[in-house]
């Protein structure tokens, strides 16, 4: 007898029947209804007409009856709000029930049904099972804290439930605490702002107790909320690492990848010299490896975060290159991603196990996975050195084989390993063209053709094959056609005699025949050039090009750290911050890996160190001196004096310059006070000064108030290399009390670029844009557009470290592209600072004599710049 | 209202043939047409296995699992741990076989509401509430035809109405007041083989997935210890949360408290290259001529390293290329077939006797005009060989502690071909 009976439909119409049934008698009759109200459910068909009918079957001592019951009314309760008031007593009943078990299956439903009206009656009975003497209870309330918050977050907070709830952070039962824990955690999920896990040492040591007692699932829950936590040191960081580390050896994947993610970002903080690092990167590698050996769902996700750790940090699986070879009955999502770890992992001890390898896989059956392992002999080629010979040779093969995909894509990486090692392989371009007519993919025919045009002086018959691609030169796909352009007028630099009627067909073709205005574009641009000056078109089409880059997959850094923070979420199955991809995810929240706080840095500073920003010097010149400080306050600020002879002790530079200079070295400017600007600075200071040393409190406070304070150089902040074209350069400046950031953009990209928009991080001081990003037209290549994006300090705060490290994301219609660059204090001085001079005096005395230093400022001209000077040495001071 | 979905929101269950055959929702209901996302997945990847486990949908994530021919498709809206979900869902799986015997389409359909019940008492809100299977059998009995019976002439009920002991005590995973009148302890050392072996008969990659599967039956509170003779083999372990890892850590002893019937007692991993033997070799010869539409296919397969035991239950499979018509062999032992549609080849050797080794050889007939295969098949073999660890683990002695009745105990060894595939 089965099931499946229930399923069995009568004439009279089914839901006629189960009304008729449901209101019998007879309990056995009632029970075996509604189990064929659930079994329909079960297949989507909808039964909620019989909504009354079932509510009234509730009130029974029959445990399962009523838990079927309660399954249909989570099911269907929305649909019917005025209903399931009728619900709402047997609730409330049921929660006083002396079984524990009713208590909490009561609790539990009534939070999962979604109904205004219902939520109200719930708070009472809920904050007794908060309370309830029976852990079970306990532990259901507590996510049905979270449940009522998705419903009513405003109820719950006036309910006071959010401090019932992280008291049983502290319960005693380790299944209460795992529980609360998600639930918190649930919850500030969607209020990024608000302190709910405020994580303190005790706070931790209570959960790192309940890791080792409650369920998998409680574990995970524990690990990924002590993720969320920042250790004040390395000391501490280490000891959660250490009570951690157990939990690599669970049989449960997630718990492994939780606890994986921990020690990952943890680790940041320790100091490599200590030899716990060293063990703890031991330790990691098993776990992983293990991963792999689980299911193939399983090792998907696993593969996809060891692609992320091994990036980060390549040593912990350095010696694992085997457990990734791809078996044959492997799933194709498996060997893919397998095939680009293995790329990640070559290196000149192992090459040729993995080239064997990859030749291997280059014969299997699966197309997309052939295609792959080919791009991977050459990615090889272009990684490690010494293997390009081989790897060479290897692609030879392959393309002897004649298989078509084989051969495009093998002549596809080939022109990359041409760009990596030039004037190598040449020898193989009579080889590659003898395929010529084979090749039927865009990218393949591009690259072939580039391959003729930028050795055309080595291939007899380059005209010959360039012309016969001509022919059906508007079937090509546009990448085709500019590279056949391209390739063309190479050609006619290089053997300019015989080729003159062929770059002339092409230049019409690609300027009068094409409506493509970027084919256009080029056309004219190559015409114009060859026709002007054909000496600078020489110059300009056959420059010598850049080496390409090792590997050209990596994970942007920043992004790398971000996407550490993420492991074993979505957002490190696909690789991007989950603000980018998660629907409706509340409130940005981006994490940053720690700082390593450890004493003894590493010799190798950590890869995090924000990108092209020296970390500025120590201001080697500080014009202070306590006794000359002493005379000019001796002064009694009389008349203008002639102040003692003053002049910066190396450069002669001139009083500007040294405010300029001193000022933005004091406060730790962005690197660039090398070079002072001449242009702004006298502006700047020149009005206040010339009235002496009378206004030398006003001065300091003057630099900032009235002709804005000091503003450095633009400098590069996002090379246009890193960022698909785009060059952002800019710095910080302070007018008359705001703040803003002067950005110029330029595109140096090949296509037009719009949708800006720019993104901070949280930092030290709350910097945040007081306004969108308006960039008015879209940006056309080789344009570039000046900005200045007003600044205010409103937004959330993150101590930084650097204390004035700022990472910006700048977003386009291309991709998001992170930098992080350094602000000058200065521009967040307020105006109003003015300090009496008792004031003054007396916090100078404060501090200690250790702290001064004293020099003496010689040859000073004396007039008002010497003034300046003076100023400057106080302002610098005060600020000191 | 904005719906905020911590974890699995609704679950799916797909048969081989794209029907929906169950749906649970755990919040909201969420319309079957979210399928058709997975569907279209499926529909690329052409073979089954190939549908990748994670699949975004504009505006939901589908994370899928396939065991025994069915799809666990759940449905996730927000950011979440996929292999939380992913292992959650075998979870569910291993539930089914564990209550009906097999986690088939028709065993879930004839216990839809026990199916039913379970997954609405394996997650709540989307957080896992029992998952273990001694918890879950306190609250809702598995179905027994005896039961049914009964439950049908008493009016009684399959579901408990009593909190299960073990829900919240320190040892979730044992029930209190466990009586038998046999007490019995057995261990299954078993080891897999996964290997790669490349044309040359070399290895490129081998290592051992070993597992200890117990079955005890003892009253009481038994606490169990466990050890080896060589525990030093053991470096890349995981265990039952039963397990004592403060123990292992110092003593390298495993003691626990076991739960009660059938679990895994621990996994572990054996790769350093020269303690995993390779018990069988293969000698191959399979070549295809371009001119004559033909092949020739010549396959011997050895013992080697075997200590002593007999190699049983050997099986080849070969995934022959799609130009493949027919084969034409004879076999000297077992027997073979081969399927035109799918063009596997399938040869049941059965026992290998090293006086007398199998071959299999014979023609090959490709579709005439086709061109030569590039590529050439990998050769799966599975095999058997009893009462050995091929890693060469051995179990010491087994203590218990805490009950004074005197145990029956057991430890059965046995070793099986993983993923052993041979290139040619």
């Amino acid at each position: 007898m089965t099931d499946s009976k229930y399923f069995t439909t009568t004439k009279k119409g089914e839901i006629f029947e189960l009304k008729a049934e449901l209101n019998s008698d007879k309990k056995e009759k009632k029970k075996e209804a509604v189990k064929k109200v659930i079994a329909s459910m079960t297949v989507g068909k909808d039964v909620s007409a019989l909504f009354p009918d079932v509510v009234n079957c509730m009130q029974t001592d029959n445990l399962e009856l009523k838990k079927l019951v309660y399954l249909y009314l989570m099911n269907y309760a929305k649909s019917q709000p005025d209903m399931a008031i009728m619900a709402v007593n047997t609730f409330v009943k049921d929660c006083e029930d002396p079984n524990p078990l009713i208590r909490a299956l009561a609790v539990r439903t009534m939070g999962c049904i979604r109904v205004d009206k219902i939520t109200e009656y719930l708070c009472e009975p809920l904050r007794k099972c908060l309370k309830d003497e029976d852990p079970y209870v306990r532990k259901t309330a507590a996510v049905c804290v979270a449940k009522l918050h998705d419903i009513n977050a405003q109820l719950v907070e006036d309910q006071g439930f959010l401090d019932t709830l992280k008291d049983l952070i502290s319960d005693s039962n380790p299944m209460v605490v795992a529980n609360a824990v998600a639930a918190l955690s649930e919850i500030a999920e969607s209020h990024p702002s608000s302190n709910l896990l405020d994580l303190n040492p005790q706070s931790i040591n209570k959960l790192l107790t309940a890791l080792n007692e409650c369920t998998e699932w409680g574990q995970i829950f524990i690990l990924d909320c002590l993720a969320n936590y920042m250790p004040k040191d390395d000391r501490e960081a280490q000891s959660i690492c250490e009570r951690v580390t157990p939990r690599l050896s669970h049989a449960n994947s997630a718990v492994v990848l939780s606890a994986v993610k921990v020690l990952m970002k943890f680790m940041e903080m320790l100091s490599k010299d200590l030899d716990y690092y060293g063990t703890l990167l031991k330790k990691l590698a098993p776990p992983l490896v293990t991963l792999l050996s689980a299911e193939p769902e399983l090792q998907y996700v696993a593969l996809r975060n060891i692609n992320l750790i091994v990036q980060k940090r390549p040593e912990i699986l350095k010696h694992e290159m085997k457990v990734f070879f791809v078996k044959y009955n492997d799933p194709i999502y498996v060997k893919l991603e397998k095939l680009d770890i293995m790329i990640r992992l070559a290196s000149q001890a192992n090459i040729a196990q993995v080239l064997a390898e990859l030749k291997e896989y280059a014969t299997e059956v699966d197309v997309d996975f052939v295609r792959k392992a080919v791009r991977a002999i050459g990615r090889c080629a272009i990684k490690v050195e010494q293997s390009a010979e081989r790897c060479v040779s290897t692609l030879l093969d392959l393309i002897q084989t004649k298989v078509n995909y084989v051969v495009q894509e093998a002549i596809v990486v080939i022109k990359d390993i041409f760009r990596k090692y030039p004037n190598k392989y040449e020898s193989v371009i009579a080889t590659l063209c003898e395929n010529l007519d084979s090749l039927d993919e865009p990218e393949a025919r591009a690259a072939m053709i580039w391959i003729v045009g930028e050795y055309a002086e080595r291939i007899d018959n380059a005209d010959e094959l360039l012309e016969s691609f001509l022919e059906g030169f508007h079937d090509e796909s546009t990448q085709v056609q500019l590279q056949l352009l391209t390739a063309i007028v190479k050609l006619f630099l290089k053997k300019p005699t015989e080729t003159q009627e062929l770059v002339q067909q092409v230049l019409s073709l690609a300027t009068q025949d094409s409506d493509n205005p970027d084919l256009r574009d080029r056309g004219y641009i190559y015409w114009r050039l060859l026709s002007t000056d054909p000496v600078a078109a020489k110059e300009v089409v056959l420059a010598e090009k850049p080496l390409i880059s090792e590997e050209t997959d990596l994970i942007e850094p920043t992004l790398l750290d971000e996407l550490i923070c993420y492991i074993g979420t979505l957002a490190s199955v696909y690789h991007k911050p989950p603000s980018a991809f998660v629907e409706g995810s509340r409130g940005v929240l981006h994490k940053g890996l720690p700082p390593r706080t450890g004493s003894i840095e590493g010799p190798e500073s950590p890869d995090t160190a924000p990108s092209g920003e020296p970390a500025a010097d120590q201001p080697s010149v500080i014009p202070t001196q306590g006794d000359l400080l002493g005379d000019l306050l001796n002064l009694d600020l009389g008349p203008p004096v002639t102040g003692p002879p003053m002049a910066t002790s190396t450069v002669p530079m001139g009083a500007v310059d040294l405010l300029g200079g001193g000022l933005d070295s004091l406060i730790g400017g962005s690197g660039s006070f090398t070079a002072a600007p001449s242009s702004t600075a006298p502006t700047n200071v020149g009005a206040p000064l010339g009235s002496g040393l009378g206004d030398l409190f006003d001065l300091t406070a003057g630099v900032g108030t009235l002709s804005g304070s000091y503003v450095a150089p633009k400098t590069v902040w996002l090379p246009a290399m890193k960022a698909k074209g785009l060059e952002i350069s800019g710095t910080f400046s302070r007018q008359v009390g705001s703040i803003s950031m002067d950005l110029v953009l330029t595109n140096k990209a090949l296509q037009v670029m719009s949708d800006f928009a720019i993104q901070f991080n949280r930092n030290s001081f709350g910097l945040a844009p007081a306004a969108p990003l308006q960039v008015h037209a879209p940006l056309a290549p080789n344009q570039s557009v000046e900005i200045s994006l007003p600044l205010n300090t409103v937004g959330s705060v993150m101590k930084m470290d650097p204390l004035n490290n700022l990472q910006v994301a700048v977003k386009n219609n291309i991709d998001v592209f992170y930098f992080s660059t350094l602000y000058p204090l200065h521009i967040l001085f307020v105006e109003d600072g003015k300090m009496e001079r008792q004031m003054f005096l007396a916090t100078w005395k404060d501090i200690p004599n250790e702290n001064e230093t004293q020099f003496q400022i010689k040859d000073c001209s004396l007039n008002a710049g010497g003034d300046g000077h003076s100023s400057t040495a106080l302002g610098s001071c005060a600020s000191a | 209202m904005c719906f905020q979905q911590k974890m699995i929101h609704s679950l799916f269950l797909i048969n081989c043939s794209g029907d929906i055959f169950l749906e649970k929702h755990w919040k909201s209901v969420v319309s079957q047409s979210v399928c058709d996302y997975f569907f279209e997945a499926q529909e690329k990847a052409i073979d089954v296995e190939n549908v990748p486990p994670v699949i975004s949908t504009p505006h939901h994530y589908l994370i899928s699992i396939y065991r025994d021919k069915i799809f666990f498709v759940s449905v996730i809206q927000t950011e979440v741990p996929p292999l939380f979900v992913i292992e959650f869902l075998h979870r569910v799986a291993d539930t089914f076989q564990d209550y009906f015997g097999e986690c088939s389409e028709t065993a879930i359909k004839d216990n839809v509401v026990i199916v039913y019940e379970l997954l609405e008492e394996m997650l709540d809100n989307g957080f896992p509430l029992a998952t273990e299977s001694n918890i879950l059998k306190e609250l809702i009995k598995p179905p027994t035809i005896l039961r049914s019976v009964v439950n049908s002439i008493t009016g009684s009920s399959n579901v408990g109405d009593t909190l299960p002991t073990g829900q919240l005590s320190n040892i979730p995973w044992r029930r209190a007041g466990v009586k038998y009148t046999n007490n019995e302890a057995y261990f299954d050392v078993i080891e897999e083989i996964d290997a790669i072996i490349d044309k040359s008969g070399s290895t490129v990659f081998a290592e051992i997935q070993g597992v200890i599967d117990s079955c005890i039956k003892l009253s009481g509170m038994p606490d169990l210890s466990l050890s080896f003779m060589n525990p030093r083999l053991l470096d890349d372990v995981s265990f039952h949360p039963c397990i004592r890892f403060k123990r292992w850590e110092s003593e390298r002893v495993l003691s626990f408290i076991p739960p009660d019937g059938n679990f895994r007692l621990i996994s572990y991993r054996v790769s350093s290259q020269n303690l995993v033997a390779i018990p069988v070799y293969v000698k191959h010869m399979i070549s295809f001529k371009e001119n004559t539409s033909s092949g020739r296919f010549d396959v011997t397969i050895g013992p080697k390293q075997n200590m002593g035991k007999t190699v049983e239950g050997v099986v080849m499979t070969v995934h022959m290329p799609k130009a493949v018509l027919n084969m034409n062999l004879t076999a000297t032992q077992g027997s073979y077939t081969f399927d035109p549609v799918t063009k596997v080849l399938t040869w049941d050797v059965g026992k290998i006797t090293p006086q007398k080794l199998p071959n299999l050889k014979g023609m090959v007939n490709l579709q005439s005009g086709a061109p030569k295969p590039e590529e050439n098949p990998s050769l799966n073999i599975q095999f058997k060989i009893q009462q050995l660890a091929i890693s060469g683990l051995k179990v010491n002695r087994l203590d218990m502690y805490g009950e004074k009745y005197k145990p029956f105990k057991g430890v059965k060894y046995i070793t099986k071909a993983g993923k052993f595939q041979v290139r040619t």
